[in-house]
């Protein structure tokens, strides 16, 4: 897998990804880090649902992008054009190129957060250039959390983060419907007591 | 020191009266109260208390003079600072002044210290350590013994003279370290076993005379070995050179001496901590074996004593110095769960390889250094481009029972993490790493650590996430007891790597009961077919067993 292919990957799969996002299953999962590797011991059998983050939440990243950067161009070429001329006020096209490409970027960020709940473990991926993948084992959560901002909120959306004794697990998952993180919730902290093990 | 002791005994029901006398002027409130009441029924002798053991007890009464030398050591600090000023103090200081001075000052003094060593006192009771400190706001902490990870017992140089020791506890879930200091060295060590003991699970009623918990010594590490191990160590040499090069480059650059100096200062000290500091801390380095964990002694002016509950282990790294190689030495560092960083580090300074596999045999049964260091698998070549020279230092490989990872060319580390203490695993691949078709894998462990097996080929690093995250699945169900103790006393590797399947049933159920009793019922339904084998293979295990 290479960058390009990341990008086409990026391409080809939201189709299934943005549509069915709300409870959507990404099913088959043939692309994506994802992907359970024919090696994979035991129950290479289980199906993997892969489960996208809302698009609520790519609306609400573009529309803070954008409340930040475009007034940033405007103060910018506000301030240039009548101080340093025309030539100068250029600048204020950079600002307005970084969200143009941001507008993008966010995209493809928002397409690669999934997360699967298997048998035993809870898998969340990530990231564009750095991709992560984590697993995170039912019997080692300590704390599982949801969280929801005022910009969250307002869009309607709630985050789910998963605390194990390890502080470096950072595993959390933006951008869900506060009923799908709540259920979430409850049965991460129904399994984690069924599976708990000690440190 | 008994005299002492039994005279400290006998004035232990006054000291509890006097506390209750002065309780309701300050805010001792139920405390007291019920500390009396534990006494009069002592005094009235229903029921039979351990003797000594159910009231609360002071600390050595050497321990008011503790801090005795820190006004004596800022009056010489003044005086040295701003000599012109003292003597003329002193010229105006007149025999009478001096001696208004002291005839306030030292009852002053001593009556601090005398009241903040009476109104300090401890107490062990079934479930818990109490200690009672403060004057006038009065503190009482109350430590569950259950979740006491260790007790060190530690002797600074002028307490060693004094014949005393603290105790220092280590608790899971506080940054602070409790201590009581200080205590008759005898004490210290009786008080240790006991907490240890009870701690571990041994009936109250037998914790006192369980005694300190018989210790087999598996390895001193000899002052020559020390010595030539240390000097043979690149970073004291390095440092050396730092200190050397550094304040030159600094003179020639600045044409000032002072400069020079200032420079001089810290690389001393770093040259200082690698070579003298390490030799006296680590002198005299033993390992020993008892049931309550590997107890580890060591220091030539500061004698410490640690133990280290193997349950809590969470990574070994073996550390093998470029120049240590042909002498085959190495030096073995642990990361324990709860322990802060200064605590935990060091398990062996250095040593030959099989003395510290034969030790690590015991911190992790049934791993073998050799095996597993050997099942490391080199990074493809192309790993090159991403890390230049380094890249023949990474490899990764795995065992039944550990992770197994390998970095460094000129100071080569192994790192071991136990499946079982596996707490999420990542996989992490960078824009370049992709480009290369590479990947690092990411395993975290519960001492807030984690070890990555770096540069593998991606294809093998997205199964291996997978593999890996199924091993510590089930690593997990066979996880030895955190309790040495409950779960087995017999000691020889053999017998605890039996142990799980033996079922105790006191030690196994936080471990296995509990996913085997619910694991299916939560998995069935919700899962339908998928979670089914999974479930399945459980059953099958625990019927086994």
């Amino acid at each position: 897998m290479t960058t390009g292919t990341g990008m086409s990957d990026a391409g080809n799969d939201p189709g299934s990804a943005a549509h069915g996002a709300a409870h959507g299953a990404v099913t088959g999962a043939a692309s994506g880090p994802g992907t359970a590797g024919p090696s994979e011991p035991g129950p290479a059998a289980e199906p993997e649902r892969w489960s996208g983050v809302e698009r609520a939440l790519l609306r609400m990243r573009r529309v803070v992008l954008l409340s930040t950067l475009l007034p940033l161009a405007a103060v910018t070429a506000g301030v240039l054009w009548p101080t340093a001329g025309p030539v100068w006020a250029a600048f204020a096209l950079l600002p307005c190129a970084f969200a143009a490409w941001g507008w993008g970027a966010l995209e493809r960020n928002w397409r690669s957060w999934r997360y699967s709940e298997r048998a035993d473990d809870l898998l969340i991926t990530r990231g564009v250039l750095w991709r992560e993948l984590t697993v995170v084992p039912y019997g080692r959560m300590q704390l599982v959390e949801v969280t929801s901002g005022p910009l969250e909120r307002r869009y309607g959306l709630a985050r789910v983060q998963l605390h194990t004794a390890a502080a470096t697990t950072d595993a959390e998952i933006p951008g869900l419907v506060p009923d799908e993180a709540e259920r979430l919730r409850d049965r991460l902290t129904e399994l984690g007591g069924a599976r708990s093990a000690g440190l | 020191m008994s005299e002492v002791r039994g005279a400290e005994d006998g004035a232990d029901p006054a000291a509890g009266q006097a506390g209750s006398g002065i309780g309701p002027g300050t805010d001792i409130g139920k405390e007291t109260s019920r500390n009396t009441g534990q006494e009069k029924s002592k005094d009235s002798g229903e029921g039979p208390p351990p003797p000594g053991r159910s009231e609360g007890k002071r600390l050595h009464p050497v321990t008011p003079w503790r801090r005795a030398w820190a006004p004596v050591a800022g009056l010489v600090a003044f005086s040295v600072h701003d000599f012109e000023r003292t003597r003329e103090w002193f010229t105006h200081l007149t025999p009478g002044w001096l001696a208004a001075a002291f005839a306030v000052l030292l009852p002053v003094a001593a009556a601090y210290g005398f009241f903040s060593w009476w109104f300090t006192s401890y107490l062990v009771t079934d479930t818990d350590l109490r200690i009672r400190t403060g004057l006038v706001f009065r503190r009482t902490a109350h430590i569950r013994l259950d979740r006491v990870q260790a007790i060190d017992v530690g002797r600074p140089l002028l307490a060693r003279v004094a014949g005393v020791a603290k105790l220092k506890l280590d608790v899971v879930g506080t940054e602070a370290k409790d201590e009581l200091a200080f205590l008759g060295e005898r004490e210290a060590v009786a008080l240790r076993a006991e907490l240890l003991a009870r701690a571990a699970g041994i009936a109250p009623d037998a914790a006192p005379e369980a005694g300190e918990a018989p210790a087999r010594e598996l390895l001193r590490v000899g002052t020559r070995t020390l010595v030539t191990g240390l000097l043979l160590m690149g970073t004291g040499w390095g440092a050396l050179l730092m200190m050397l090069v550094v304040p030159t480059l600094v003179y020639f650059a600045s044409d000032s001496a002072l400069g020079a100096v200032a420079a001089l200062v810290p690389a001393l000290g770093g040259v200082w901590a690698s070579t003298g500091g390490r030799f006296l801390k680590e002198y005299d380095w033993t390992v020993a074996e008892s049931p309550d964990g590997l107890r580890l002694d060591h220091g030539l002016l500061d004698r410490e004593h640690a133990t280290v509950p193997p349950g809590r282990v969470q990574s070994v790294r073996i550390t093998e110095p470029l120049l240590w190689r042909s002498r085959g030495w190495v030096r073995v560092e642990l990361e324990i769960a709860g322990a802060g960083k200064d605590k935990g580090g060091v398990l062996i300074p250095v040593a030959p390889r099989g003395e510290a596999a034969a030790v690590l045999a015991r911190v992790l049964p049934g791993v073998d250094l050799a095996a597993a260091a050997g099942t490391t698998a080199p990074v493809p070549r192309r790993a090159r481009w991403c890390v230049p020279l380094l890249w023949r230092g990474y490899g990764h490989g795995a065992t039944d029972s550990v992770f197994v990872t390998r970095s460094g060319l000129v100071s080569r580390r192994v790192t071991l993490v136990p499946h079982a203490k596996v707490q999420s695993v990542r996989f992490v691949q960078g824009p370049w790493e992709r480009r290369m078709r590479l990947a690092d894998v990411a395993v975290d462990h519960g001492a807030n650590g984690w070890t990555a097996a770096r540069l593998r080929d991606a294809d093998e690093a997205r199964a291996l996430v997978h593999a890996q995250a199924e091993r510590s699945r089930t690593g997990r169900r066979e996880a030895r007891p955190e309790r040495w103790m409950t779960g087995g006393a017999a000691q020889t590797p053999q017998a605890q790597t039996q142990t799980p399947h033996a079922h105790d049933p006191q030690a196994q159920t936080p471990h296995a009961h509990d996913p085997h009793a619910h694991a299916p019922q939560a998995g069935a339904p919700l899962d339908g077919e998928p979670g089914a084998p999974a479930s399945a293979t459980d059953e099958g295990r625990s019927a086994e067993g």
